[in-house]
């Protein structure tokens, strides 16, 4: 993937995260994708889509598992360390501030009725997200099944993640290799 | 057991559970911060989530955000490093495994198999979250009304955010 290419420096894998981190609302893989595939040429799409399957099938946040893998394949642990750093400095800076901005003002009353409409809307849009990855999901019994059955494990039955990972993932693969 | 301690260990824990992304452990967060340890109410997760959501950034700010309400910012540094932590270091180990099987069934398999799990799990958290924040018609209709519009245009979703905060502050 990247053999033929000389490794990214320390500086640049720290600027390259460092930029999609912190223009990253609503989801930093659009901008990570323009900036490493459109703008830096580091990946083509085939190899960016490649290395983010995997992300995306790991546990974790997606996007910080890319930093991770691509930080590492250029320069190894420390690489990786470069990269993460990049994507979270500024994002955590910035909500450390807002989660200090509540604890001081979240309960006067305008504050609250923003807050409330505001959280929402991101109950809004974690609908749709739900909804898009569905979509393609729900073709055929199977996956539905499976679907429904890790729905209701957490919100009808209660069982922690673990014991419904437990539960689910063996049907899932069984259901997935038979297919 | 002190709280950076606690905060570590649940996140830790929670990171090699994500499958599919953080939203998926979204209602295992709620129920270990809200049930279980009681560091807040139901509605105050749902609003730390939606000030997650509105700073740029990976979703997993959420969990800096709780970290930092339980014990101040070493706290948020703390929650925020055992969320990526765990998972991080896994992908780096199995990044090039990835690379050499490209083109083996296994690894269709495996994608297709995890894919309608987190359709699940991320249709749960968007209940939880509904079941905290929606507690008035009102906001009933700016989630669905968030929802569609989402869906059907490509609008940002800044633009969302910002008119449900609106909604909230005028119409209450």
């Amino acid at each position: 993937m990247t053999e033929t290419r000389a490794p990214l420096s320390h500086r640049d894998l720290f600027s390259g995260f460092f930029h999609a981190g912190i223009i990253g609302f609503g989801g930093v893989l659009p901008f990570a994708r323009r900036i490493i595939v459109d703008e830096r040429k580091w990946l083509n799409q085939a190899e960016f889509n490649d290395l983010f399957s995997l992300c995306q099938f790991m546990p974790g946040a997606n996007i910080v598992n890319f930093a991770f893998a691509f930080g590492a394949r250029h320069r190894g642990v420390t690489g990786a360390a470069a990269a993460l750093a990049g994507l979270l400095a500024a994002p955590i800076a910035i909500v450390l501030v807002l989660g200090r901005l509540y604890t001081r003002f979240g309960s006067l009353g305008p504050v609250q009725h923003t807050l409330g409409g505001l959280a929402s809307a991101a109950c809004g849009l974690v609908i749709a997200t739900a909804c898009k990855i569905a979509a393609p999901v729900m073709r055929g019994l199977a996956p539905v099944a499976v679907a429904a059955a890790s729905f209701a494990l957490v919100i009808l039955v209660h069982l922690s993640l673990a014991v419904t990972m437990l539960i689910i993932l063996p049907v899932s693969l069984a259901l997935a290799w038979r297919a | 057991m002190t709280p950076l301690l606690s905060l570590g260990g649940l996140f830790a824990k929670l990171s090699l559970l994500a499958i599919g992304g953080v939203n998926s452990t979204l209602p295992a967060i709620a129920h270990e911060v809200v049930d279980e340890r009681h560091w807040m109410t139901a509605r105050q997760f749902a609003q730390l989530f939606a000030i997650a959501q509105s700073a740029p950034g990976p979703n997993m700010l959420v969990c800096v955000l709780i970290g930092a309400r339980v014990a101040g910012v070493t706290g948020g540094i703390v929650a925020g490093l055992a969320m990526v932590l765990p998972a991080g270091i896994l992908v780096m180990m199995v990044s090039g495994v990835w690379q050499r099987f490209q083109q083996a069934r296994w690894r269709r398999i495996v994608q297709a198999a995890i894919l309608p799990i987190t359709a699940g799990l991320v249709l749960a958290a968007a209940a939880v979250l509904v079941k905290a924040a929606d507690t008035s018609f009102l906001l009933g209709a700016v989630s669905a009304v968030v929802a569609v519009v989402n869906l059907r245009s490509r609008l940002h979703p800044l633009w969302l955010l910002a008119g449900g905060a609106a909604v909230g502050l005028v119409l209450r």
